[in-house]
């Protein structure tokens, strides 16, 4: 046994409401500027629909996760190692700018620039690629809300899956949103596919983050990411992912998309796994068992063996305890109702779903049936069979029963919690119906509906007892032992970057208001360089040339 | 003047690429990349990419065993001059075919298409212009020089590769190039030209070919950095092991 620790999300899709303010607000984080325009290391799409890039779940074009091989070996499906080398020149497989879209801006002078004219002028759409005009046909979420789907979502690859059976008609319409962002797998194809080895899964909580320094931009891991949640910066020419917002994580806060989340659908926990058992779980040769397999995988915290071991593995006593406490824990493995994406791709995700119930309560309420009742529920999860497929295809590799399982416990705790709000008596043969016992449900029911944020949220700070030296709370700060007063061979500021920190920030902040050396009064102004994009030259940048007098 | 052109000269080429080099790599490890245009445009670059690249590949191995290994060596197991001629001309004339055309499929895809035009810099352009003439160079001497034999026969082997090793060797002998004809001595200036730009360039990325990829295990690991933020870790303080 090899015990790890590892950082993971569950997002339970019935409170999403589609808003976006984890997209917006990751990105306004992480990914605002030149060269990320097209980067969403979150995005929400609507399903059905293309998702983002458009069909980037169809493996057999794009090539991305793992397969096993004839003599059941794992390989990674866009070829080894040197197949990777001999297409090193011009990748087969990466997405063009097309397939997510091509990010524009408005010249929005012209609004404010135009003359007294007859016709109120209009701010046209230029693209922030090549400068020019451009027809705004795609972008991170077109088709939301099913917008334009009976043109598009047909190509849905998973509902190509089951499109035999399904027309998608507008009667026969679903809907829900899946937020995604990157999945920190356990066994990450992105990694493997780097040819640089500049991917790397971090041996404490398992994040999954791109070595800025030694990426060298051979875009590999774009293709070998079947959720397609690599992206590749085209200003800088490295690649760039979700980050897990690690600052914050290390500090014990939540990641930007979870803290802002409006439905507060997002939970962050820990997981223990045995790290010697992730290649033989993700080599489970039946699609149907990979989610097993991966359940297979985690350890159980409470047990006092893996106590023991986890201790021997350099974990930190409060980490284990906050492994104790997971709701992750709690979704994945008690009550068992949050589902992996995409099993079969076999990198053994850790970003898990709890699938919507609500396509299912749509349908009954529509009838204007009781759509809080068992019998009603559980003959409509029955009967419903192409959103369950959908979800299905999903979650669990097309295997209905664990996600018929997870409904009806969803719709379990809908009917035996509304006896109890009702002042009714609980009925006790509703959990019993899906193998639950009341104190369960109700467990499950405070953690899905009323868990507050240090129950949402049981991140354990790295190594409290370094937590003082941590960028966050640097209340030690001797000038010197930042980049601000970082003097190597060419003098201030040259040297090896310093990393992105809070006080980097307050640095700037005292360099802009300082009235000595750093803003000289006789110099005019100076630039930024630390906010200009490289793009041309902003007066100020270059000292006043002399005139001949 | 020979001694200007063919000594002073390539040592100070040499001395940038290397000095150059180590700067760039300890000051600029974030700009080492190779810059892909692929996002913007794969039509063109998904032909003329490989067949630059296999090409240049082709061209390079040809130039180490041309320079590196001696006449000697090839005569003592036995290779002929005819048969060794006729097999560097010949691999020599396909390598140089599949780089030249490459670059003319890339160069055109840089000028044609928008996107990548805009994002080519002007350090990109100066190395296109010596990369180009260099290759053409390199096709003039094996068309012209080695199979129509413009200007009399020349035996490279018996010049300019002598000459090289020998400014390999710290003792350079300028009287060697100053005799070869005019376009190896053209062709050996600019390429020297191009190993001083080098290190400035995008070509930087030839250094980080990921041979490593080949044994290395499939993921890798890392525990955090020591440095835990933007301190430097103090001299004398150790960071508390678990």
């Amino acid at each position: 046994m090899r015990v790890m620790a590892q950082m993971a999300m569950v997002m339970n899709l019935d409170k999403c409401i589609g808003c976006h303010t984890c997209s917006v607000t990751c990105k306004q984080a992480w990914t605002n500027r030149t060269g990320t325009e097209y980067i969403w290391f979150n995005n929400v799409e609507t399903r059905p629909g293309l998702g983002y890039p458009r069909t980037y779940e169809d493996q057999e074009k794009w090539k991305g996760g793992w397969e096993l091989n004839k003599r059941g070996r794992l390989v990674l499906k866009g070829g080894g190692r040197f197949k990777k080398l001999l297409t090193i020149f011009s990748n087969p497989k990466l997405p063009s700018i097309g397939e997510y879209y091509e990010p524009w801006t408005y010249d929005y002078s012209t609004l404010t620039d135009a003359p007294a004219q007859e016709h109120t002028p209009v701010a046209r759409p230029k693209s922030l690629i090549s400068g020019k005009d451009m027809k705004i046909e795609w972008s991170a979420n077109w088709d939301d809300d099913l917008g334009g789907s009976t043109a598009t979502a047909h190509r849905d690859p998973m509902l190509k899956k089951i499109s035999d059976k399904v027309k998608f008609e507008f009667e026969q319409t679903f809907m829900f949103y899946l937020p995604r962002i990157c999945e920190h797998c356990l066994n990450p194809s992105c990694a493997a596919s780097c040819p640089s080895g500049a991917i790397y899964k971090r041996a404490e909580d398992g994040i999954v983050l791109v070595d800025q320094d030694k990426c060298r931009g051979w875009r590999m891991c774009v293709s070998g990411c079947p959720y397609k949640k690599i992206y590749f910066n085209h200003k800088t020419g490295k690649a760039e992912k979700c980050t897990f917002c690690f600052p914050r994580i290390e500090v014990g806060l939540p990641t930007v998309c979870s803290e802002t989340c409006v439905g507060r659908l997002r939970y962050i926990g820990l997981m223990l796994y045995d790290a010697d058992k992730v290649l033989e779980a993700a080599s489970t040769e039946d699609d149907h068992g990979l989610y097993e397999a991966q359940r297979e995988v985690f350890l159980d915290p409470f047990d006092p063996d893996v106590m023991r071991e986890a201790e021997k593995a350099g974990i930190a006593r409060d980490w284990i305890e906050a492994a104790q406490r997971s709701p992750i824990y709690a979704l994945i493995n008690t009550y068992r109702v949050a589902l992996p994406l995409h099993p079969e791709y076999r990198t053994m995700p850790m970003v898990w779903y709890i699938p919507p119930l609500s396509p299912v309560v749509d349908v009954v309420q529509e009838t204007g049936e009781d759509a809080e009742d068992k019998g009603n529920l559980f003959a409509a999860i029955d009967a419903l069979r192409i959103p369950i497929e959908y979800l299905a295809e999903l979650f669990t590799a097309g295997d209905v029963g664990p996600v018929d399982a997870v409904l009806k416990k969803l719709a379990a705790m809908r009917c035996y919690m509304r006896d109890i709000n009702m002042g009714r008596d609980p009925d006790g043969a509703i959990p019993a119906a899906v193998g639950m016992s009341e104190e369960d449900m109700y467990d499950m029911y405070r953690l899905l509906a009323i868990a507050k944020y240090d129950e949402r949220y049981v991140i354990p700070p790295a190594h409290a007892e370094q937590a003082h030296s941590l960028e966050e709370l640097a209340t030690e700060c001797s000038v010197s032992a930042y980049g601000g007063g970082q003097q190597d061979l060419f003098g201030e500021g040259s040297g090896a970057p310093t990393p992105i920190a809070v006080e980097n920030f307050q640095m700037l902040q005292d360099r802009q208001t300082a009235d000595t050396l750093a803003s000289p009064t006789d110099k005019g102004a100076r630039v930024n360089l630390l906010n200009w994009d490289g793009k041309g030259s902003p007066p100020g940048l270059f000292p006043p040339r002399k005139t001949d007098s | 003047m020979n001694e200007f052109l063919f000594v002073v000269v390539p040592y100070i080429c040499l001395t940038t690429f290397v000095v150059g080099h180590l700067w760039r790599y300890r000051y600029d490890k974030f700009g080492w990349t190779t810059r892909s245009s692929q996002l913007y445009e794969n039509r063109l670059l998904r032909i003329g990419s490989p067949l630059f690249h296999f090409g240049m590949l082709g061209v390079v191995g040809g130039h180490i065993i041309g320079l590196l290994v001696p006449q000697s060596w090839t005569d003592a197991v036995g290779i002929s001059e005819h048969s060794y001629h006729v097999v560097a001309v010949t691999g020599g004339l396909l390598a140089g075919a599949a780089a030249l055309v490459g670059m003319v499929i890339l160069i055109y895809r840089r000028r044609t298409v928008g996107p990548v035009f805009s994002a080519t810099t002007r350090m990109d352009k100066v190395m296109y212009a010596f990369l180009a003439v260099v290759i053409a160079l390199g096709m003039w001497n094996t068309i012209a020089g080695s199979i129509m034999t413009v200007g009399g026969e020349y035996n490279y082997r018996e010049g300019v590769s002598v000459w090289y090793r020998s400014f390999l060797a710290f003792q350079p002998d300028a009287s060697l190039m100053a005799t070869a004809p005019l376009g190896f001595q053209l062709h050996a200036l600019f390429a020297f030209g191009l190993f001083a730009l080098w290190p400035f360039t995008r070509l930087v990325h030839v250094f980080s070919a990921p041979v490593g990829y080949l044994t290395r295990p499939y993921i890798v690991y890392r525990t955090r950095d020591d440095q835990l933020g933007s301190h430097r870790p103090r001299r004398g303080w150790d960071r508390i092991s678990q």
